[in-house]
């Protein structure tokens, strides 16, 4: 345990710091969703009405922005090959990887949903209801993520290859979370449906996820 | 305990590096690997760590922990620092401490033994190619392991921290610990060599 709460707080450590990855999403984010009213013109019923597929693909596109670097850095510098070497097992090391890597990038995109919501127009209800959707949703974008970025870790330019891997991959959490997010805006659908898919597809995600990272990352060291 | 290699072949990118390798070293001896660029020296070492598969052969530990794998009992040092330049020296040193699970050693202590105490607080990025390799060097006195797997661990340091690396060398293999080092330059020890390459 001890191991793994060294990897989690390190990785959480090095995201924070000065040219970490945790700032570089929320950015990404923010800017994303700025840009939007521009290209759609100020209709604010349109916005309020898109905004939470919006809201979702800034997301969905942020958090994959700093997935590439979750096992190249450490591939870089040597850290990977001790870490495989270890004693702790390596599906463990990288589920804390995840966890860290979502704690750090994963969780500033859903503090900064409410704000964004403001500028795409959108009221308080269906802004919680998309905060939480993505509280749902992004762990399943990080963990399957995961295993693309091990995929891609030997090779160069490999984030990517990273986007292209695991953008299909992602395409269920997409459509479910801004389902469940929707159906907060037009009342008749039901929220419950989508959302508790997207909460097991973040659980499967959760337990598939590290055992591909781990098998690949075995496979592809040399 | 005895690390034994049998005909141990090794092929990278389609190239046969080494075959028929037979290789041993018992506790408290070194095995210096030694042989021009490009025979496989780095090679051997990363099969040892299990790192890399061999094509043909076997490398196993006689005596060790029975409950451990071979590349669980290694440490290994090699061309790559494993550091972090985001975090300061003694938070890198303090994480690998944590995670190899070596909670008793203090990591003050350590980085005196390395001659890196002044530089505890400071970034790793600032730290010169040498100080790098010491503090790499003091992640293999925060837990004991039995095997030292060395990949040319002398290069960048200056004579005094070769004559620190050489001390700590000595004291491992004292306590009944086994080296395996890559290298071009005399290691510092007495060491049994195993050629690769040209001569065998």
């Amino acid at each position: 345990m001890t191991a793994l709460a060294a990897l989690i707080r390190r990785d959480i450590r090095i995201a924070l710091r000065v040219g970490g990855g945790a700032l570089i999403g929320v950015l990404f984010f923010l800017s994303v969703v700025v840009l939007m009213p521009f290209a759609l013109g100020p209709d604010l019923a349109l916005l309020a009405r898109l905004g939470p597929a919006i809201l979702w693909l800034g997301a969905l596109l942020a958090s994959l922005l700093t997935l590439d670097r979750l096992f190249m850095a450490d591939h870089e510098d040597g850290s990977l090959d001790l870490i495989v070497m270890s004693r702790t097992p390596l599906e463990l090391a990288c589920a804390a990887k995840a966890l860290a890597h979502w704690l750090a990038a994963g969780l500033p995109l859903i503090v900064a949903t409410p704000v964004l919501g403001l500028l795409l127009n959108l009221d308080a209800a269906p802004t919680s209801a998309v905060a939480l959707t993505l509280l749902a949703g992004t762990p399943a974008l990080t963990f399957t993520g995961m295993i693309g970025a091990a995929l891609a870790v030997t090779l160069r330019r490999g984030g990517l290859l990273l986007a292209v891997l695991v953008l299909p991959l992602s395409i269920p959490v997409l459509i479910f979370g801004v389902a469940a997010s929707q159906a907060a805006i037009t009342e008749p659908r039901s929220f419950g449906a989508p959302f508790s898919i997207l909460c097991a597809l973040s659980l499967v995600s959760l337990v598939v996820g590290p055992f591909a990272a781990a098998a690949s990352l075995r496979h592809g060291l040399d | 305990m005895r690390l034994l290699g049998r005909e141990v072949s090794c092929v990278r990118g389609g190239r046969e590096v080494f075959s028929g390798l037979d290789f041993e070293a018992t506790s408290g001896e070194a095995l210096a690997v030694v042989g021009r660029n490009g025979s496989g020296k780095t090679s051997l070492l990363r099969l040892i760590a299990g790192l890399l598969a061999p094509f043909a052969g076997s490398i196993g530990l006689e005596g060790g922990d029975v409950e451990l794998t071979l590349p669980e009992q290694c440490h290994y040092l090699g061309h790559r620092d494993a550091l972090k330049t985001a975090l300061s020296v003694s938070e890198n040193l303090g994480f690998w401490r944590d995670f190899l699970g070596g909670a008793k050693f203090d990591p003050a202590e350590i980085l005196a033994r390395v001659g890196l105490d002044h530089a505890a607080d400071s970034p790793a990025s600032f730290l010169s190619a040498g100080q790098r390799r010491r503090l790499s060097i003091a992640r293999l006195l925060t837990v004991q392991r039995p095997i030292w797997l060395l990949d040319e661990p002398t290069n960048a340091l200056d004579s005094e921290g070769q004559s620190v690396f050489t001390a700590l060398m000595t004291d491992h293999l004292a306590r009944g610990g086994l080296i395996v080092a890559a290298t071009h330059i005399p290691l510092g020890v007495a060491a049994r060599e195993l050629r690769l390459g040209d001569a065998m």
